[in-house]
């Protein structure tokens, strides 16, 4: 058999190039990496290196010749062993020539009409995601007593209880340990599970987050803690290019269980640095599951069911809740999944999507807003990925009218994503065009007043409700 | 080539002292202290808000460091912001006004106390993220060797910031481009709760320029004299075009992290034993004294004035009006101007 020995090419783009020299001659004897020819295009020169053994046999594209297309036969070899005269010198049309540079084009045409659009069918678009409507919370028999907890209790119950499980779990971050955590999320895990698994880092970030996600790679489980996610913004990069994206380009190999917890959102007058709503920029991003429970219930089942995740989880908390008490099922292993969003109370009139501390605020709207006898129905999202948008949908079909609340900006937020996704989904069922409450598109304030008019609350909510029903 | 780095000592001998430069640190060093226990007492009145960090315990460092400055010199530091601001002689009403949130604060109350900036000044602020000041004030001094004035910055940052990575990135450009830059690590033994050895492979911080070839320098920051010392041989150095230095002040900070650490991390032994020993404003003023510079009542009389000037700058800042609503909007975006 001969070898074809076909046109180079000099970069990713060059479809075709000159053979300006032929090095060798026919019936002259082949090493591997022996200079055979040149060639150039308009950009560059470059050598042409046998890649096998033989006998150059055949000469097919002179020296000379112009315009040769990348991958066409400009040689044959002959093998060892092989009569130089049996070598055919016909060109061999499939691989190379126009035929198939014009075929390549046609593909890439093609391909790009093929780009996304709402218009197609999402479901064919989209990797599977889990079939949200076969979630279920887990039934609470009757009788199980609730314990008031605050949301810094529970969130440190989940931890001990996934840590009790598995021994692959540690927690680490900046004052985790020893300090008990600067809000005293882990308060007192250093004493029950030792430094080994319980380990205060240095002011890291970026370096912690990598590592984790090197642990996470290595087997282990990190429940890394950011004090807060404003600091997060340091990691960014290694939870995004590492963390979110390399189960994909590995394909499929190599998974990253990982939870980045920690506060997320406004506190109270501190400044633009330290108040900041991440949940779209995550929620943006394949490859993550993020997580905005607002009570201690939700936040414990679902850190223990991220913990548990295969994938690297955003499990986004909220400072001003930490000491907030709400009934905490006092079962064994309470696991909620992750995707599901709740009806936190049922109504008529219009629906009010939240998540986080804004799920407080639309629960005090609605009563306020029965009072002047609108009946509004308040869904808190939970997760913002994967996000349960046929619940909100379903709400919608229901009370035709929808209020999304997020502490963030407006701009490219929750909200947009929601509203776009019930005017795809529910355009026929609306009475009023889908309304977002959410913060003042600036960086938030220090000063009291100001700060105040900044972050979005129960009076907005009550306002954007008003207007949409027309009152 | 750099030179190892040293641990130079405080040239303790009083004869050199000379009285106008020893009562301009003691009135400076006073001031910040003052000042300090003023927010922190407006802070418990909640007149203050969010995270407030006073400098108390550490105001050697930043009187040393100012003393060593001309014009046209930058500095630029974290949180713990305050003392620099009063040192780099910014209105102390102005940023007790910052400090309540009030129209009349340096960033019109838009700031709060880690986010103050004075151009007038030289001061860059004022950040809130530990240690991305570094690669900033690094940028300072590329801007002053770009602009090829012999201006120097002067970057400060905390022994728990030292473990951020973009110190060592800017350490590398640093030293690689010859820039104008003083590091001044702030030493004061605990990022919060953690304490250095706990956080640092490599306790001795004015060591960690050694890869970048930077010289460093240990400086006993509770003796402003000794801060002098050292901040003068470092900024002639950065001045020259020789590249940055290193001085890692050795120092202390006597309250809480911030308002709400209870600070369990420590002993108050460890704090007492430094109030009563190394204390900056205290150890001055028995050099004075020692020195017959001055007499104890002139010292009482300056106290006075310190004590008036603060209680007119929180009584300033606690007349001054909430900015007005409209402000919300102002200062996103720059207008661009037409050509
Ligand atoms: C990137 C980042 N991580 C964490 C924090 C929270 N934080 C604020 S100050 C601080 C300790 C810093 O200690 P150090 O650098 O020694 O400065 P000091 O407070 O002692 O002046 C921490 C962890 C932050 N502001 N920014
Ligand atoms: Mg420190």
């Amino acid at each position: 058999m001969s070898i074809d020995v076909l046109m180079p090419a000099l970069s990713p783009t060059m479809e075709e190039g000159t053979l300006s020299k032929w090095l060798k001659k026919e019936g002259d004897t082949i090493s591997s990496g022996d200079v055979i020819a040149e060639i150039e295009t308009d950009k560059a020169t470059m050598e042409v290196e046998a890649v096998d053994e033989g006998t150059l046999a055949k000469i097919i594209v002179p020296e000379g010749t112009e315009g040769v297309k990348v991958n066409s036969v400009i040689a044959r070899l002959a093998e060892e062993g092989e009569d130089v005269s049996d070598v055919d010198d016909a060109p061999a049309p499939a691989e190379g020539g126009s035929a198939s540079g014009d075929a390549e084009d046609a593909d890439e045409s093609e391909s790009e009409t093929a780009a996304d659009t709402d218009a197609g069918d999402d479901a064919e678009e989209a990797p599977p995601e889990p079939e949200v409507s076969t979630l279920k919370d887990p039934r609470v028999p009757e009788g199980t007593s609730f314990v008031d907890t605050s949301l810094r209790d529970a969130l440190r119950d989940a931890m001990a209880e996934e840590m009790r499980r598995d021994e692959t779990v540690f927690v680490m971050g900046e004052e985790v340990a020893e300090y008990q955590g600067a809000y005293k999320v882990t308060r007192e895990l250093l004493q029950e599970f030792g430094p080994k698994r319980v380990v205060d880092t240095p002011i890291t970030e970026h370096g912690f987050a990598g590592l984790g996600v090197g642990a996470a790679f290595g087997g282990l489980r990190p429940v890394v803690e950011f004090m807060t996610f404003n600091f997060a913004m340091q990691a960014i990069d290694q939870i995004i290019n590492s963390a979110a994206k390399t189960l994909y380009m590995s394909g499929g190999q190599m998974g990253c269980p990982i939870v980045f917890r920690g506060p997320n959102g406004a506190a109270a007058r501190v400044g633009a640095q330290h108040s900041q709503d991440y949940s779209s920029w995550y929620a943006h991003v394949p490859g993550l599951k993020v997580v905005a429970p607002y009570d201690a219930a939700d936040a414990k089942g679902l850190l223990k069911a991220a913990i548990r995740d295969p994938n690297p989880v955003i499990f986004l908390e909220h400072e001003l809740l930490y000491g907030e008490s709400f009934p905490v099922p006092d079962l064994e292993d309470y696991v909620l999944p992750i995707g599901k969003a709740r009806v936190r109370r049922p109504g008529n009139d219009v629906t009010l999507v939240a998540h986080s501390r804004m799920v407080g605020f639309a629960l005090q709207a609605a009563e306020k807003l029965a009072e002047d006898g609108i009946d509004a129905e308040v869904v808190d999202l939970r997760s913002l990925r994967p996000l349960d948008t046929d619940t909100v949908v379903e709400s919608v079909k229901k009370t035709n009218r929808i209020v999304t609340c997020e502490e963030g900006w407006r701009f490219m937020g929750v909200g947009a994503e929601i509203c776009a996704t019930v005017m795809h989904e529910a355009f026929d069922y609306l009475d009023a065009p889908p309304t977002r409450v959410y913060q003042k598109d600036v960086p938030l304030p220090y000063a009291a007043n100001l700060e105040a008019l900044s972050l979005p609350g129960t009076a907005d909510i009550i306002e954007a409700a008003k207007k949409v029903c027309y009152v | 080539m750099a030179k190892a780095p040293t641990k130079s000592k405080s040239s303790k001998s009083n004869s050199k002292m000379k009285r106008d430069e020893a009562l301009k640190f003691y009135r400076d060093m006073l001031l910040i202290r003052r000042f300090e226990e003023r927010a922190g007492q407006l802070y418990g009145m909640g007149k203050i808000a969010g995270f407030c960090h006073l400098y108390i315990g550490q105001e050697a460092v930043v009187t040393g460091m100012q003393a060593c400055l001309k014009d046209g010199d930058q500095i630029v530091t974290g949180y713990r912001d305050h003392g620099h601001m009063l040192a780099c002689d910014m209105d102390p009403k102005g940023v007790m006004a910052e400090l309540t949130g009030r129209a009349d604060g340096y960033s019109k109350g838009k700031g709060g106390s880690m986010h103050m900036f004075s151009k007038e000044k030289n001061f860059y602020g004022g950040h809130g993220i530990v240690g991305a000041q570094v690669p900033i004030g690094t940028g300072l001094g590329f801007s002053n060797r770009y602009k090829e004035t012999d201006n120097v910055c002067v970057t400060f940052f905390g022994d728990g910031a030292a473990n951020q990575g973009q110190i060592y990135e800017s350490f590398n450009m640093a030293s690689l481009w010859d820039l104008p830059v003083v590091y001044v690590i702030e030493n004061n033994q605990y990022a919060m709760g953690t304490s250095v050895a706990r956080a640092s492979a490599e306790t001795e911080l004015y060591k960690r320029g050694i890869s970048f070839e930077i010289e460093g320098e240990e400086v006993d920051g509770m003796d402003v004299y000794a801060v002098k010392e050292a901040g003068e041989k470092a900024i002639k150095y950065a001045r020259s075009g020789k590249g940055p230095y290193i001085l890692e002040m050795k120092t202390y900070r006597y309250r809480g992290h911030s308002m709400s650490d209870p600070a369990k991390y420590r002993k108050r032994e460890e704090v007492d034993d430094i109030r009563t020993h190394h204390d900056p404003i205290d150890g001055l003023k028995a050099r004075i004294i020692e020195a017959d510079l001055t007499s104890e009542d002139d010292l009482k009389d300056l106290d006075k004035e310190i004590k008036a000037l603060v209680k007119e700058a929180a009584d300033f800042s606690l007349d001054s009006p909430e900015p007005d609503p409209s402000e919300l909007w102002t200062d996103v975006l720059r207008e661009v101007e037409s050509a």
